[in-house]
C-alpha cells in the first residue's frame, strides 16, 4: 500500500500573541516556534500504522519554503520513505486551492492507492486543502475521519458529525481521507531514526520541476488584511496573587448562589 | 437571472439550525444587491422541509430521492452541481459543518467557484463581496475577497441570527438524474453514538473544565480534587481527549457535547470556537488561563489572568473554609 501524506508546518499560537506584520498580510514569526500541524501528526501516524499492517511506502509531501523540511524531516525520522517538498518563489499569496493544486499536481507524479492529510491546519484553519486535491484528482474523499480499515480495495471509515454522532461509510480506493485529531496515538521518533532522517536526500520540486504554468497556481481568493478582532469582553477580570483572586472568586459564587 | 443559492441542511429529516442562519444573512444581502434568494433541498420525503423553507425564499428546489436520505457527499456534489449550473449562483452558502465542509471543496470545483470557508461575516462593500474569517484559532481576523465576481463560502454556525421571515416561495421539485444514481465511489453504511460511561455532563449544574492547559497527567488529580470540593462533573476540551486523559463523553465543543450548567470553570482552555459553541450559553462562566488575550475570554463573565495550576488549589482551600463557614 503506497501512502501520501501532506505536511503542514504551523506557528504555535496557543500561548503566543499573534501580530499582523507590516503588510498585513502574514503575522511577526521572529519570536514563534513552530512544529508540526496537530491534525498531520494523527495522518502520519495513521499512514505508519497501515504501512507496518500492509507493506508499502510512505511519501512525505510539504508545500512551503525551506523550514519546512523541519516537518519532513520528522516524519522520516518517524519511519517514512521519502519526502518531497514543493516550493517556488512565485507561490506568493497562496490560498487554498494554490496549495491543494500544487500537492494534487505533485500527487500525480507518483503510485499511491491512498492520500491522507489532516483536517485542518491551526494557522490559517481553511479545512479545504485536503479535499480540493480530492476534487482535483477526482479522488473520492472524506473528512473528520477517526477511523480508517482497510477492506481489500476499500476503505470502511469513520467520521465525525456534531453532537458526538459518527457516520460509517464506505470509500473505493485510491481516495484521500483527511484525518481528524485522536484518530490514533502518535509516535515519538528515536534518536535513531533521528539520526538517519538527517542523511536522507528531500526531493525539492519548483514550478517548472512540477510542470506548471503560471495561471495555474493563481490563488482564488485575496487575504486582504489580517488584524486583531476587537473582542467585546463582558469578563469581568480579577486581580492579584492567586491567593486574593481565589478569595474574590469564591466570594463571587456564594453571592451568586452557584455553590 | 443571478441568485443567492443556500444549500438547506438536514440530518434525518430535520432541518439544523445552520439553514435559517445562512438564509437570514442571504436574505439581507438579496435585498441589498437586489438578487432572488434559492434554497436546496435534498432528502428523503422532502415535504415538509420544502414547505418550512418556503418562507425564507423565492424558489425551494427540493430533491427527494431514497440515495439522499443521508449525506453522501459525493451524490449531493453531482445534483447540486447540475441545479446550479442552470441557475449561476453569485453567491453560494453551505453550512461550516461536518456535512457542509466534506462537500465544499469538490463542488466549488466543480462549479469553478471560488470558495471562502469558516466565514464570521459577510458584508457588501463598494459593489463587492468581503467575508470576515478567523485564523490562528481565533487570535486573528482576517477580510477576504473572491478574486471574480462570485463564489462559495462556508458558514460558521451560530453566527448569524436567524430571522423570522414570511415569504411564499415556489417549491420546484426535481428529479437525481438516472446516471448519478449508481457507480458511487463511496456509500453510506450507518450512524453510531460515542459510548457513554455513565456520567451524562449535559446534566450537571457545576462542570469544571480543563483544556491542554493543564499539560500533563500528572496535574489532573488536583483539578479533580477541586471538582470534588465544589461538587462539580469534570469535563474538557478535545485535546485532553486525543490525549486519553478523559473519557470522549467528557468533551464539550462541536464535536463533543453542548452543556448549560449554572457554573462553567473554565481551566487552561483558549477557547477556539469548536469549544465555545458547546458552552457559551452557560449561566456563569469563569475562566483561568495565562494569556491574557486568549479568546476564551471574549465568553467569560470572570476573568482569571495567571497560572490554573496555583489558582486551583488555593481556589479549592477557599471554597472548602466557605463551606465549612456556612
Ligand atoms: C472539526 C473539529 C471539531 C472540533 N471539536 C472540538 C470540540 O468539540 N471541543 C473542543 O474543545 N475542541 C474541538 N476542536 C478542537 C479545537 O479547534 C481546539 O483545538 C481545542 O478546543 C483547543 O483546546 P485547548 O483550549 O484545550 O488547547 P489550546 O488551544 O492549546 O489552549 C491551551 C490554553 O491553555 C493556556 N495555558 C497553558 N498553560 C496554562 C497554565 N499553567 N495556566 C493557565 N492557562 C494555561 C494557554 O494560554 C492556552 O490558551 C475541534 C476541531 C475541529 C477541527
Ligand atoms: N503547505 C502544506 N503542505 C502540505 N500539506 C498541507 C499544506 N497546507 C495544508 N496541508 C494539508 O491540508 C490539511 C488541511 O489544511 P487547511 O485546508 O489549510 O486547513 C492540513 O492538515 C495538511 O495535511
Amino acid at each position: 500500500m503506497n501512502i501520501l501524506v501532506g505536511l503542514k508546518r504551523v506557528p504555535d499560537t496557543a500561548e503566543a500573541a499573534v501580530i499582523p506584520d507590516s503588510t498585513g498580510k502574514d503575522i511577526i514569526k521572529d519570536r514563534l516556534t513552530f512544529s508540526l500541524n496537530e491534525a498531520d501528526n494523527y495522518a502520519l501516524e495513521e499512514a505508519l500504522l497501515l504501512k507496518e499492517k500492509y507493506g508499502g511506502t510512505v511519501t512525505l509531501l510539504s508545500f512551503g519554503p525551506k523550514a519546512f523540511e523541519e516537518v519532513l524531516r520528522m516524519g522520516m525520522a518517524k519511519g517514512a520513505d521519502t519526502a518531497i517538498r514543493l516550493w517556488d518563489e512565485k507561490f506568493t499569496n497562496a490560498d487554498y486551492f494554490t496549495v491543494g493544486k500544487v500537492l494534487a499536481t505533485a500527487c500525480q507524479t507518483l503510485p499511491y492507492d491512498l492520500i491522507l492529510t489532516g483536517c485542518m491546519a491551526t494557522d490559517d484553519g481553511y479545512a479545504a486543502v485536503g479535499l480540493t486535491m480530492a476534487a482535483i484528482l477526482g479522488l473520492p474523499h472524506a473528512t473528520y475521519v477517526s477511523k480508517i480499515e482497510i477492506q481489500n480495495s476499500k476503505a470502511k471509515i469513520r467520521r465525525e458529525l456534531e453532537g458526538g454522532l459518527l457516520e460509517v461509510k464506505e470509500i473505493n480506493l485510491p481516495a484521500v481521507l483527511a484525518v481528524q485529531t485522536g484518530i490514533n496515538t502518535p509516535r515519538y521518533s528515536s534518536i535513531l531514526g533521528i539520526k538517519r532522517a538527517a542523511a536522507k536526500p528531500i526531493t525539492v520540486l519548483d514550478c517548472a520541476g512540477l510542470n506548471l504554468a503560471d495561471p495555474d497556481f493563481l490563488a482564488k481568493t485575496i487575504l486582504e488584511k489580517l488584524y486583531i478582532p476587537i473582542v467585546e469582553s463582558k469578563a469581568e477580570f480579577l486581580e492579584g496573587a492567586p491567593d486574593e483572586v481565589s478569595t474574590q472568586l469564591a466570594k463571587i459564587f456564594k453571592e451568586k448562589g452557584v455553590l | 437571472m443571478s441568485c443567492i443559492m443556500v444549500l438547506a441542511e438536514s440530518r434525518q429529516g430535520n432541518l439544523r439550525d445552520i439553514t435559517f442562519e445562512m438564509l437570514a444573512k442571504a436574505n439581507e444581502l438579496a435585498n441589498q444587491m437586489n438578487l432572488k434568494v434559492n434554497v436546496l433541498c435534498l432528502g428523503k420525503n422532502n415535504e415538509s422541509m420544502a414547505k418550512n423553507l418556503s418562507a425564507y425564499a423565492y424558489e425551494v428546489f427540493s430533491i427527494d430521492d431514497e440515495l439522499l436520505a443521508n449525506f453522501n457527499s459525493e451524490i449531493y456534489r453531482k445534483t447540486i452541481s447540475k441545479v446550479a449550473q442552470e441557475h449561476k449562483p453569485s453567491l453560494f452558502f453551505i453550512g461550516h459543518t461536518a456535512f457542509g465542509i466534506d462537500l465544499a471543496p469538490s463542488l466549488a470545483h466543480e462549479l469553478n467557484l471560488p470558495l471562502i470557508t469558516d466565514c464570521i461575516e459577510i458584508i457588501r462593500e463598494d459593489s463587492k463581496i468581503v467575508a470576515t474569517r478567523q485564523m490562528y484559532s481565533g487570535k486573528l481576523n482576517a477580510r477576504v475577497l473572491f478574486k471574480e465576481q462570485s463564489g462559495m463560502m462556508t458558514i460558521r454556525s451560530g453566527t448569524f441570527k436567524p430571522a423570522e421571515l414570511k415569504l411564499s416561495g415556489n417549491i420546484v421539485t426535481k428529479p437525481i438524474p438516472e446516471e448519478f444514481k449508481t457507480g458511487h465511489a463511496s456509500n453510506f453504511l450507518g450512524y453510531e453514538e460515542v459510548p457513554t460511561t455513565g456520567i451524562d455532563i449535559t446534566k450537571a449544574d457545576i462542570i469544571v473544565a480543563i483544556g491542554r492547559g493543564i499539560k500533563e497527567q500528572k496535574n489532573m488529580p488536583a483539578v479533580e480534587d477541586f471538582a470534588k470540593t465544589i461538587g462539580g462533573e469534570l469535563a474538557c476540551t478535545r485535546p485532553v481527549i486525543d490525549a486519553g486523559w478523559m473519557p470522549k463523553d467528557r468533551q464539550v465543543g462541536s464535536s463533543g457535547k453542548t452543556v448549560k450548567p449554572k457554573l462553567y470553570i473554565a481551566l487552561g482552555i483558549s477557547g477556539a470556537f469548536q469549544h465555545i459553541s458547546g458552552m457559551k450559553s452557560a449561566q456563569t462562566i469563569v475562566a483561568v488561563n495565562k494569556d491574557q488575550n486568549a479568546p476564551i475570554f471574549s465568553v467569560a463573565h470572570y476573568g482569571i489572568v495567571g497560572d490554573l495550576l496555583k489558582i486551583v488549589p488555593m481556589l479549592k482551600d477557599k471554597i472548602k473554609e466557605m463551606k465549612a463557614g456556612a
